[in-house]
């Protein structure tokens, strides 16, 4: 299994045509307090950049973007009752959604753990 | 993922008068910054959002404040005295405020409003031995100063007090604080809600009122800038006192029913739709002779079209500033303000809506990202005032 970052701070569990999508510790450390998480529907296509998600936190509500293109076919419904999930466990139990991956080629411009760790630190 | 916009964040792009300064920092800056603040730019300053680190975050910072007391800078408010005889028949006739029962020691919301009734400005008045003191909101202090610029009498002097930072200290727990270290004219315990008197803490003398804008027993501290960080760091030395930022204050002062100008009133408002009406006077209601009351009178007597409620959103998604409410199939108004309440556990808002629809307990719906929450017209506060009005302790 390979993990892959964006720029907009979310991360990809890449295993084999599926996907898991979340969001970054240091995107839950810059959004504070998540109070509600809008999640796709199953079957939902989305498009690599393109909305995939909201997250609500106190101040404001933001955009989560799809790392990749691809068909949704779950959503984690843990968040529905505990959206703080994504607080206390961002990069695990907080996942958002998972997908079949359209196209395998859009990986190649994401990033990997250690150039994203030299990406925040740049921030 | 986008940053979303800050709920809080004023847009200063308009253009403004040229006496307002390029640069501009206030005076605990630094301070802030060693604390682990997350500045954001606010009314054209850097100020803390929330802190960092233990305690620090927005709900953390919400509840210490309904649960102990909670510093706030203000400073980036702005601190004008009027000064000069006839000082107070010309504020009269920019203000629907009756100045005549405004004795010393005592403090008054009020309005600056422009010719049609709408709303420049929300502020405090308070009278000082000399000089009438107000204090208006950072974002439009230069517009405001503008304003009464142009129509205070050359008699009347405006100072605008820059060496002076505002600090409030908020909180059920804040009494006890300031009691441990002011001493005053009279003790701080007869200064009960909406009075301000001349305090002095570790030797820096003080204007304090006890007022705020958070819903609970506090005070707001004017004095001077060069003191500010001393003042903050005794009072936050404290161990009731923890710093607070600018994302708690707005979800209190929600919770509160408190408007925020630039969000819940503008000049597209009016003080009768707003349920302000306690800031027209009485005496002066009906007499007029304030600026707008020409264009509010008619408004009086009718009633107002459309009204400021609040909100309780049904499920746990917030409604925010400019989703439409609305009644079956047609729009009936706008959420001005709305989040989540850390107190209550659920997302509240304001907004104005046609006033057949306003009546406490109405069932309404409010669009968000094309989906229809269910809400209900809900009575604010939301969260009970806990103002210290003399009561027995």
């Amino acid at each position: 299994m390979s993990r892959y970052f964006t720029e907009e701070h979310e991360w990809i569990d890449v295993e084999g045509d599926t996907a898991t999508v979340g969001i970054t510790d240091y995107a839950q450390e810059q959004l504070g307090d998540i109070v509600f998480v809008e999640l796709p529907d199953v079957g939902t296509i989305v498009e690599q950049g393109g909305d995939a998600a909201v997250v609500e936190s106190v101040k404001a509500a933001s955009d989560v973007y799809a790392p990749i293109s691809g068909e949704v076919t779950e959503a984690n419904s843990a968040l529905e009752d505990d959206p703080a999930l994504v607080n206390t466990s961002p990069e695990e139990d907080g996942w958002f959604f998972k997908l079949t991956i359209s196209d395998k080629s859009e990986l190649e411009g994401l990033m990997d753990e250690k150039t994203y760790v030299v990406f925040v630190e740049g921030l | 993922m986008s940053d979303g916009n800050y709920s809080v964040t004023d847009d200063l792009s308009d253009t403004h008068p040229d006496d307002m300064p390029e640069q501009q920092v206030l005076p605990l800056d630094a301070w802030h910054r060693a604390r682990g603040g997350r500045m954001v730019e606010f009314a054209g300053y850097q100020m803390p959002i929330q802190y960092t680190g233990e305690g620090g975050g927005i709900v953390a910072e919400h509840e210490w404040t309904r649960n102990h007391a909670g510093l706030f800078d203000v400073s980036h408010m702005g601190q004008l005295l009027v000064s000069g005889e006839g000082a107070d028949a010309a504020l009269e006739a920019l203000l629907p405020i009756d100045l005549s029962t405004l004795k010393l020691g005592m403090q008054r919301y009020s309005l600056l409003l422009d010719e049609n009734g709408g709303v420049l400005d929300d502020l405090m008045v308070s009278r000082w031995p000399r000089d009438v003191f107000l204090v208006v909101n950072g974002a439009t202090k230069w517009d405001d100063i503008a304003h009464l610029r142009e129509h205070l009498p050359d008699d009347v002097t405006l100072n605008h007090l820059q060496d002076r930072a505002l600090l409030a200290l908020q909180g059920p727990e804040a009494f006890a604080v300031l009691d441990r270290h002011a001493t005053g004219e009279y003790p701080l315990s007869a200064l009960t809600f909406m009075k301000f008197g001349l305090f002095t803490v570790a030797g820096v003398e003080m204007a304090v009122s006890r007022s705020g804008y958070t819903g609970e027993d506090g005070f707001e501290i004017s004095l001077p800038a060069e003191d500010a960080e001393k003042i903050a760091t005794l009072l936050c030395g404290e161990p009731e006192v923890k710093p607070i930022g600018l994302g708690a204050r707005d979800s209190l002062r929600l919770e509160a029913g408190l408007p925020l100008y630039g969000h819940d009133l503008d000049t597209g408002t009016n003080p009768v739709s707003a349920g302000l009406m306690f800031a027209l006077n009485k005496s002066r209601r009906e007499a007029g002779g304030w600026m707008g009351h020409e264009a509010i009178a008619p408004v009086l007597a009718s009633g107002p079209a459309t009204k400021r409620v609040g909100l309780i959103v049904e499920g746990r998604l917030p409604a925010r500033e400019g989703a439409p409410v609305f009644a079956g199939e047609s729009q009936i108004g706008h959420v001005t303000s709305g989040g989540f309440s850390p107190t209550l556990g659920y997302p509240i808002a304001m907004a104005y809506i046609d006033a057949g629809h306003a009546a406490d307990g109405t069932r309404v719906q409010i669009e968000v990202r094309s989906k229809r929450l269910d809400a209900r017209v809900a009575p604010m506060p939301f969260v009970p005032h806990r103002y210290y009005r003399g009561e027995p302790r």
